[in-house]
């Protein structure tokens, strides 16, 4: 795939104090949600917990839109799989949670979690080995993801595996993860997964500092991916990735190593969703291999796709509208949901190519 | 029977005459052994036994009626038979009888073992051939020399092939039970030959038992091992071959569009499950509006089935994915969209529940192949089915009008429109066609696989597989893709377990992806770089 009609270019410098401006102010707004939460109930600017812990999940996802559009938008690779580096990030915060039980689980077993002492299991398999420290399971949670895709990513760059053919290798991909998560003698705690986590970092989990806690994490997490993925994209890597986009075998005839820099930028951004999955399952506190299912993967896509790909802003924007959307309607009309999405899907690429951000932005030449 | 009758009573006559010395010993044995039946205890398990090793067919309503006590004594020690209705019969002669002050003869457990070992000896005589299949089996899990004359009597005059096959494994397996060491090795060369699990495990037995046999044993088994091989290779192969044709009628419509067009329908799957729904409307149109239409409603829902999704596939290419030509990855997209709303509407209309399909009477079943190797017959049926589908699709391409244009239209679409084919028209149609083969596999599926709205989504990620295996735009690449990921996967499955087959099959397709690129059958020319 060499052309690609809905280029968006890196914003302009002129723009881009203004975007910084509009960004600085929105994650400024965010961060006052779990203060605002604290006010009392009547109060006029009470914000539930209900909408703390849904804005907290959505900033996850807006991290997960970022990294799709930094390979999508710049680099033109539609992954269908990084819903598995999610999960895999996920799945990596969530045995430390499972060790953090400790002896308070159903079977009081101070060392296994209940559903190896459920299964059988007389100790620890070694690839958990580790994960009783913090430290180690985050750097798991981007360091697995990374390695995954690094390995993928070789494979299917070198031998020029692009545009569908690449969707279609990483679905295969998140697809058979699932199937192997699903098993329970992977030790991953099968069809249920983890659950029932108690605290993280010495905090209850349940209780509102925690949550607040998270929530800042996230935002954090947020506020530093898109830093990281601006940069990416304004650099002269991103101007490559962009070239590579839109015309790979010239830039390869050029002399760029095309694989590697394909390769880097799929890598940062199979870590970047593993981070977007170790913020997520702690707040939500749950996680099973479901979150490997191909839908969950090109259901983030659709969020890049109607905010605007090649735009970072706009992906998170994207992801911030349409979970809004899909909570609201869920809750309103749950038969709907399905066909408003099937219809975004069709809507976006027939007639807002550009998504979202596209209506804000002046048609460049 | 008046003959057999009087027969018998001349019997009877000449047994009071000349009893032992009458060639027609056996039958003088049951008259002379039923009054026993009316004596105490041991007399009742002694006569019991003679009257079971007579294998007189006479003797079997006998025991049966003592066995569930409806066998009478008279005050004058006639013995009488109730059978149904009430009706009363005499035991000797089976003539109507009165059964004024009869009791029924009880029997304890002592009597009740002898009568189990005797009526499965009788039964192996009886006129029903399903009761001697199963007296064969009782004889064989019994396994004991005494019932090798029995046994030998009975195949002599069996002539169901099937009872005859158990037979022979219950005497052989009586032989080895036989203290004569000749009659022993007899059997292990007899079990060698019906090459069975059970005869395996019976000569294992039989070496640990004696250890004589041990030479002969483990050269019969290992002749038995590699007949089990190679049926147990073969029986692989078919299941093989079955999931890879399921494969194939997943994969063939995507072939076209995806494979010939260029097209990357998501909404595929979504294409099959329309096939399967369709396939179950049929079944109730039928069943409410013309009840003697049901047995060939399979056949009927198949252009149905061709029609429906052909239909959809026409709306949805001149609708929507015209406007995408050239933009993959946003086809992608809007059509994974399009499978939403049809897995939706379809939720929405028929319910989320599992949809019951019925089969019909000539696929369902097991066939049993020379050699002892079973096939199911509905899996027969849908390799062949999918073969004709590949056969006619193939034809359809290369022999019709329509097959003409529609591979002018993909060599060179202007110098196709400009010798006056009408390529929107011809995309419609060849999306339409591909769509409608994916109903069609639909039909099929409906038979192995639950029709739910979500049927389709499990098989996109298989036929995607299946069409980059073998070679986009090569429907011989889509059989070859489909048959050998098919048995590859069963092939892995014993050894790894169904999912983990699954996983392996998937890395194995992008190693393979390394090493041809463009897959099994890679276009050449000018048709490759497109």
């Amino acid at each position: 795939m060499t052309t690609t009609t809905t280029a968006a270019h890196p914003a302009l410098p002129a723009a881009r104090v203004g975007l910084r401006a509009v960004i600085l102010g929105a994650l400024l707004l965010l961060a006052l949600l779990p203060i605002l939460n604290r006010l009392p109930p009547d109060s006029a600017l009470h914000v539930s917990d209900f909408a703390v812990s849904v804005t907290g999940k959505w900033i996850c996802y807006a991290i997960l839109a970022l990294a799709i559009d930094l390979i999508w938008g710049y680099a033109g690779i539609l992954s269908l799989g990084h819903g598995a580096f999610f999960a895999l990030g996920g799945y990596a915060i969530g045995m430390h949670l499972m060790r953090l039980i400790g002896d308070r689980g159903v079977y009081g077993h101070p060392v296994l979690p209940d559903f190896m002492v459920f299964l059988g299991w007389r100790e620890l398999p070694w690839y958990w080995w580790g994960f009783d420290h913090f430290a180690f399971a985050f750097a798991m949670a981007l360091l697995v993801p990374g390695a995954l895709a690094a390995v993928v990513g070789y494979l299917a760059f070198r031998s020029r595996i692009t545009g569908v053919y690449f969707s279609i290798i990483t679905q295969a991909m998140t697809y058979a993860l699932m199937l192997a998560f699903f098993r329970n003698d992977m030790g991953f705690g099968g069809n249920n997964g983890f659950t029932d986590f108690k605290e993280l970092l010495g905090l209850p989990l349940h209780t509102p500092e925690a949550r607040a806690a998270l929530f800042y994490a996230s935002l954090a997490g947020l506020a530093g991916a898109l830093w990281l993925c601006r940069r990416v994209a304004g650099s002269k890597l991103g101007r490559v990735l962009v070239a590579i986009r839109d015309a790979e075998s010239r830039v390869r005839f050029l002399g760029y190593d095309v694989t590697a820099h394909k390769l880097f930028v799929f890598v940062l951004s199979a870590m970047l969703a593993g981070l977007a999955g170790a913020l997520y399952v702690p707040q939500v506190g749950i996680i099973n291999p479901g979150e490997f299912s191909p839908g969950n993967s090109i259901e983030a896509v659709i969020w890049v796709a109607v905010g605007g790909r090649g735009t970072l802003v706009g992906a998170a924007l994207g992801a911030f509208s349409v979970n809004a959307l899909k909570t609201w309607l869920t809750s309103v009309a749950p038969d709907l949901w399905l066909f408003v999405l099937g219809g975004l899907f069709i809507a976006v690429t027939l007639f807002l190519p550009r998504g979202l951000a596209g209506l804000f932005r002046r048609r460049e030449p | 029977m008046p003959r057999a009758i009087a027969m018998r009573r001349l019997l009877v006559a000449l047994l009071i005459l000349v009893a032992a010395a009458l060639p027609a010993a056996a039958q003088d044995a049951f008259l002379a052994a039923l009054p026993g039946l009316a004596g105490g205890f041991a007399a009742q398990a002694t006569a019991v036994e003679r009257l079971g090793a007579t294998g007189d067919p006479r003797a079997l309503p006998v025991l049966r009626a003592l066995a569930e006590g409806r066998l009478l004594k008279r005050p004058d020690g006639a013995l009488l038979v109730r059978g149904e209705g009430d009706a009363v019969s005499d035991a000797a002669t089976g003539a109507p009888a009165e059964a004024t002050g009869a009791e029924p003869v009880r029997i304890n457990n002592r009597v009740r073992a002898a009568l189990r070992g005797a009526l499965g000896r009788l039964q192996l005589v009886s006129p029903d051939p399903g009761e001697r299949l199963a007296a064969a089996e009782a004889v064989f899990r019994s396994r004991s020399a005494e019932n090798i004359a029995l046994l030998e009597a009975a195949l002599a005059r069996e002539d169901q092939p099937q009872v005859r096959a158990r037979m022979e494994l219950a005497l052989a397996a009586s032989r080895l039970a036989a203290p004569d060491p000749a009659t022993r090795r007899a059997g292990v060369e007899a079990l060698a030959a019906t090459g069975s699990d059970d005869a395996r495990a019976m000569l294992l037995e039989a070496r640990a038992a004696d250890p004589a046999l041990a030479p002969e044993v483990d050269a019969a088994v290992a002749a038995i091992d590699r007949r089990l091989a190679l049926r147990r290779a073969a029986e692989t192969l078919f299941q093989g071959l079955s999931l890879g044709s399921v494969l194939l009628l997943a994969a063939l419509g995507l072939a076209v569009t995806f494979g010939v067009m260029g097209v990357i329908n998501m909404a595929h799957g979504e294409m099959v499950m329309l096939g399967a729904y369709t396939a179950w409307a049929v079944q109730e149109v039928c069943r409410t509006h013309a009840p003697w239409l049901l047995p060939a409603y399979l056949p009927l829902s198949i252009p149905a089935a061709f029609l429906v999704a052909a239909a959809v596939g026409a709306v949805l290419e001149r609708g929507l994915i015209r406007h995408l030509y050239g933009r993959p990855l946003e086809t992608l997209l809007m059509t994974f969209g399009v499978g939403m709303i049809l897995q939706q509407a379809v939720r929405l209309l028929f319910g989320a529940q599992n949809r019951e399909v019925s089969s019909p009477g000539w696929m369902q079943g097991t066939l049993t192949l020379p050699g002892g190797v079973m096939v199911t017959q509905n899996r027969l049926w849908i390799i062949l089915f999918g073969l004709a589908v590949l056969g006619l699709t193939v034809a359809a391409i290369r022999f019709t009008r329509f097959g003409l244009e529609m591979r002018a239209v993909t060599q060179n679409r202007r110098i196709a429109s400009t010798m006056g084919i009408r390529s929107g028209r011809v995309d419609a149609l060849t999306f339409a066609f591909g769509s409608g083969i994916a109903g069609v596999a639909g039909v099929a599926l409906s038979q192995i696989d639950n029709v739910s709205p979500n049927l389709g989504t499990g098989y996109i990620v298989d036929s995607f597989m299946v069409v980059v295996f073998g070679g986009v735009g090569s429907l011989a690449g889509t059989l070859v893709g489909a048959m050998t990921l098919g048995v590859v996967n069963k092939v892995l499955e014993p050894y790894a377990g169904a999912v983990l087959a699954k996983i392996a099959v998937l890395v194995a397709i992008m190693l393979f992806i390394q090493r041809r690129p463009r897959g099994l059958y890679a276009l050449k020319g000018r048709a490759a770089e497109a």
